[in-house]
C-alpha cells in the first residue's frame, strides 16, 4: 500500500481514474439508458442516440467520482469499498473531486449541444440529486436513503427516452418508477448480508436502523409493488404483449424468490444464500426487462 | 522531496501511460465532436 508521501510525488494511474467511475454501476446505467432510448417512439440517428448514452454514461461517472470523493472516509472502514483509489491513497481526494465535476459538467454541456437540453437538464438533475442530495444530505442521515438513492439510479432510461422524443410523457415516467421501486428490495437483500460494515461506519441502512424483521417485510411491499407497477406500461397500451408477458413472469419470479427472504430471520452462521440468491436476480431482472421492453417495441412497433 | 530511483522508474511509467491514455481520450472527443457536427448540419 502507497503512503501519503508517494501519494504526492507519483501521480494516480488512469486505472484509478476510471475505478472512481464505478464500471459496474455504469454497465446498469448504460443499459438502461440505452432500452429507454430504444424503446422510446420516433428517430434518433446512431451518431446523436450514441452521444446521448454516452453523455448518460459519463454523468454516471462523475456522480460516481464525486460520490467517492465524498465518502472516502467511509468507504476505508467497509471491507467492499476498502480498495477503492481514494481510501488506499492511491489519489488525492482533490483530483478525484475536479474529476467528478468535469466529467459531470461535461456530459451536461454535450448532451445539451449535440443531443438536446431537456435531456441535459434531466442529466444534471440527476448528478445533483445524486450527489449532493443524496451523498451528502439523505445518505448519512435517514434508513430510507436506498429508497431516495433509487431514484438517482433510475433517471437513466428516462433520459434516454427524453433524447429521443424531446418531451417527459407517462412511459418514461414509467420507466423511472420501476427501477425507483426495485432498488430498495434489491439493495436491502445486499445490505442484509453486509450489514455489519455499513453500521461500523455510520451509515443507517435500514437492517441495522429499523431491524432485519422491518426491512425484510418491506422487501416483500415493494415486490408487490414491483409486479403492478411492471405491468402498467402492457395495460395503458405503452408497451405491447411481449413486454407485458416477460415483465409478469420476471416480477412474478422477483416475488416468488423475495417472499423466502421477508418470511426468515439471520441465524448464527446464516449462509445468506436466499438473500444472495434474490441479489443476483434482481439484477438479471432489471436487465431482462427493459431487454423485453426494447424487443417489443423493435418487433410490434408499438407506441 | 527526492524520489528514489525505484519511485523515479514508477513516476514515468505511470505518467507515460497517464498520457496515453489522456491521449486516446483526446482523440475521440475529437472523432466524437466531428461525428456529431456532420450529423447536424447534414440534418439541417
Amino acid at each position: 500500500m502507497n503512503t501519503a508521501s508517494t501519494t504526492n510525488a507519483i501521480p494516480a494511474e488512469w486505472r484509478d481514474f476510471f475505478a472512481l467511475t464505478k464500471p459496474r454501476v455504469m454497465s446498469l446505467v448504460v443499459f438502461t439508458g440505452l432500452c429507454g432510448l430504444l424503446a422510446a417512439p420516433g428517430h434518433i440517428h446512431p451518431v446523436i442516440g450514441f452521444t446521448a448514452v454516452l453523455c448518460i454514461a459519463l454523468g454516471a461517472g462523475g456522480a460516481g467520482a464525486l460520490n467517492q470523493w465524498w465518502e472516502a472516509d467511509l468507504d476505508a472502514g467497509m471491507k467492499r469499498t476498502a480498495r477503492r483509489p481514494l481510501p488506499q491513497g492511491r489519489m488525492r481526494r482533490t483530483d478525484a473531486r475536479d474529476f467528478g465535476v468535469a466529467l459531470s459538467v461535461g456530459s451536461v454541456c454535450i448532451m445539451g449541444l449535440a443531443v438536446h437540453w431537456l435531456a441535459a437538464a434531466i442529466l444534471a438533475a440527476s448528478i445533483l440529486y445524486y450527489a449532493v442530495i443524496y451523498t451528502i444530505w439523505l445518505k448519512p442521515r435517514t434508513p430510507q436513503n436506498i429508497v431516495i438513492g433509487g431514484a438517482a439510479g433510475a433517471f437513466p432510461p428516462l433520459i434516454g427516452w427524453v433524447a429521443v422524443t424531446g418531451e417527459i410523457t407517462l412511459m418514461p415516467v414509467l420507466l423511472f418508477a420501476i427501477i425507483f421501486v426495485w432498488t430498495p428490495p434489491h439493495f436491502w437483500a445486499l445490505a442484509l448480508f453486509v450489514q455489519s460494515d455499513y453500521a461500523k461506519v455510520g451509515i443507517p441502512m435500514m437492517p441495522v436502523v429499523a431491524g432485519e424483521g422491518a426491512t425484510r417485510r418491506q422487501m416483500l411491499a415493494y415486490s408487490v409493488v414491483l409486479l403492478l407497477i411492471s405491468l402498467v406500461p402492457w395495460w395503458v397500451g405503452g408497451a405491447g404483449v411481449i413486454y407485458g408477458l416477460t415483465a409478469l413472469i420476471l416480477s412474478g419470479l422477483f416475488l416468488a424468490l423475495t417472499v423466502p427472504v421477508s418470511l426468515r430471520r439471520n441465524e448464527p452462521d446464516d449462509s445468506m444464500l436466499p438473500e444472495k440468491r434474490l441479489f443476483g436476480y434482481s439484477v438479471f431482472y432489471l436487465f431482462a426487462l427493459f431487454a423485453a421492453l426494447v424487443a417489443d417495441r423493435l418487433i410490434l412497433g408499438q407506441g | 522531496m527526492a524520489l528514489t530511483p525505484e519511485e523515479e522508474e514508477r513516476l514515468k511509467r505511470v505518467r507515460k501511460s497517464r498520457n496515453i491514455a489522456l491521449g486516446l481520450v483526446l482523440l475521440a472527443l475529437v472523432a466524437l465532436f466531428y461525428a456529431i457536427t456532420i450529423v447536424r448540419v447534414g440534418a439541417q
